[in-house]
């Protein structure tokens, strides 16, 4: 059923360019964290502020206040998004997918407790939770990774939590027990499957709102310390733009548009195909 | 319906409680020592012990949090370590300025968010539907920052038809400060917004009992105005309904930016200047007054809807 709705997804041409343009940043992320692709960011190429020219590479988005290139930093800037996504996904999906099955397949005083726990933990609002917890652990990258995995597992699991109860009566996971199936079985064999299609949907929104912290982590100096982030380059601009100094801005702005710009589209032609309504 | 505030208000007690211990832990736990952090790393052994015992650091942490529970009863936060204000009195000062600004915001954003998503999803499958969609992803997806730097550079500094920052002293001079921060405001939202309830309103058309009033030959307009649109009020207004609690929080980066001396840009400055006592406290107010609003929004979703109301006496 999940190949069907994927191979539906991709037999439009949209999705496709979508998925394309996600994974070249992932590519460029991937060969600037592990092959030093841009890894020269930090000498300075020219004179200060230097607008654009497309003489060579290094010049095409001019140079920042150092006389450093501006188009490496925007690629070592998506290092650091894509790291926060891809991060920041694979520590928080599963953390709430097992909160969120086990207080729903329970039930019980176990559902209580992490039902409380989310209660508290989402009536902080999520960006002064974000802030606190990064504020208190220090500066840099693990803190930003922290951070985000624990405001990010909170709705996945509540979403799940409820799934679960939806589907803990329905016929199949009643067939399961009665052939002898065990609670680890029924879980992970039976039901997860079932609602693997929330979890998909809920990385995808992880996977913006991480990007997006990390751009406003780092206008509050608590983001990433040693590298260029794109939020690190926006907030530059602030004193640049009344200087004329429109690059720097631009490269980074344009640079998360497309990437955010990928992921929303891609993310509603996934929810359509997996929506049982939009198939009658 | 009061044994419904009574109950909803009873069971809030103990998210207040886990609130309030999450960013005790957070703050007193986790982060660094304040006294090492008020005194800078060149401080003597026995300075910060003073400060430690003077600001309470040295009890136990039982006693600490019975300190901070004080804290907030009291609603005596003490003082900022850098402007050595009295910080109770910041936050109330800042209630205000946030209100004048998300609250115009907040209802703008929905009038023509729904003005919008009535007129596209009239005309949805066709070209204007299509090219507004593929327009309103494009308003979603652009950085948050973007829109204030850009909003601020070419309308205020290069255009100057609005002030670049600033919040005026009256109230004759502060709606003029405000207009480009709105403005801001609602677009930064508008997209998602369009987004969602045009998705409500096009679920509504496709329901059973639309196809029945077509069928009984009632003319399209009818059908529109008196069947879909009443109905797909209600996840319309239940998503409206919660951002409530969000406006007392207001917008941190809109604040900072356009030095508008609300709750957000306090926040902002507090955590550029490493002023733990007024982070702690903006923490701790925002969260409660957040809490609270909820209980409030769901009290006043209790009784307009009567659908909730016959379920709690049935």
């Amino acid at each position: 059923m999940r190949t069907s709705a994927l191979q539906k997804v991709f037999r439009n041409k949209i999705p496709l360019v979508c998925a394309i343009v996600i994974g070249f940043f992932l590519l460029i992320a991937f060969a600037a964290q592990f092959f030093g692709l841009a890894s020269n960011w930090d000498t300075p190429i020219g004179t200060q502020y230097l607008p654009p020219n497309l003489s060579e590479f290094k010049f095409w988005l001019g140079t920042d206040y150092l006389g450093r290139s501006v188009i490496l930093k925007v690629i070592q800037g998506a290092r650091v998004a894509l790291s926060v996504g891809v991060v920041t996904i694979l520590l928080s999906a599963p953390i709430g997918v097992f909160f969120g099955c086990v207080s729903g397949y329970f039930g019980g005083l176990i559902d209580e407790l992490i039902l409380w726990f989310i209660t508290t933990l989402s009536s902080i609002p999520n960006i002064l939770l974000l802030i606190g917890i990064s504020y208190s652990l220090g500066r840099g990258m693990t803190a930003v990774y922290i951070a985000l995995t624990a405001t990010s597992w909170i709705s996945l699991a509540r979403i799940l939590r409820g799934e679960v109860i939806k589907h803990k009566q329905k016929e199949y996971l009643i067939a399961a027990e009665a052939l002898g199936a065990g609670n680890g079985r029924r879980i992970f064999i039976h039901l997860l499957p079932n609602v693997m299609h929330q979890v998909i949907l809920s990385m995808t929104f992880m996977f913006e709102m991480a990007i997006r912290a990390e751009v406003l982590l780092s206008y509050l100096q608590l983001g990433v310390q040693n590298l260029p982030s794109w939020g690190k380059m926006i907030d530059d601009a602030n004193g640049e733009l009344g200087n004329g100094v429109w690059w720097q801005l631009t490269g980074a702005t344009v640079a998360m548009f497309f990437l955010m710009f990928s992921i929303n589209v891609l993310g509603d032609y996934v929810r359509d195909a997996l929506d049982p309504k939009a198939n009658i | 319906m009061w044994s419904y505030v009574i109950r909803r208000l009873f069971y809030s007690v103990p998210t207040l409680l886990g609130a309030a211990l999450v960013v005790f832990s957070l703050f007193h736990l986790v982060g660094g020592d304040p006294a090492t952090l008020l005194l800078g790393k060149h401080a003597t052994a026995e300075r910060v012990a003073m400060v430690r015992s003077e600001l309470g650091l040295d009890q136990p942490l039982p006693i600490q949090f019975g300190h901070y529970l004080k804290e907030i009863v009291t609603f005596d936060f003490g003082k900022s370590y850098t402007t050595r204000e009295v910080i109770s009195d910041r936050i109330l000062k800042g209630v205000g300025p946030t209100l004048s600004l998300s609250i115009p915001a907040f209802f703008l954003t929905a009038f023509f968010s729904l003005l919008i998503a009535l007129v596209v999803s009239y005309f949805r499958g066709r070209w204007i539907d299509r090219a507004s969609l593929v327009f309103f992803v494009v308003l979603m997806s652009m950085p948050g920052l973007a829109y204030i730097l850009f909003g601020q550079y070419i309308l205020a500094s290069k255009l100057g038809w609005f002030p670049i920052s600033g919040y005026g002293s009256g109230w004759s001079e502060r709606w003029y400060y405000l207009a480009l921060p709105v403005l801001i405001s609602v677009f930064l939202n508008l997209g998602s917004d369009i987004r969602f309830f045009r998705n409500s309103i096009i679920e509504e058309i496709t329901q059973d009992y639309v196809r029945t009033a077509r069928a009984k030959g009632l003319p399209e307009k009818f059908v529109y105005l008196k069947h879909v649109l009443k109905n797909s009020m209600i996840p319309v207004i239940t998503y409206v309904v919660i951002q409530i609690p969000y406006l007392v929080l207001g917008s941190l980066l809109l604040e900072s930016f356009f030095s508008i001396p609300g709750i957000g840009g306090i926040t902002v400055e507090a955590v550029k200047n490493s002023d733990f006592p007024v982070l702690k406290a903006m923490t701790t107010v925002i969260s409660i007054v957040y809490i609270l609003t909820n209980i409030l929004t769901d009290i006043l979703y209790h009784l307009v809807d009567p659908r909730m109301r016959l379920g709690q006496e049935g």
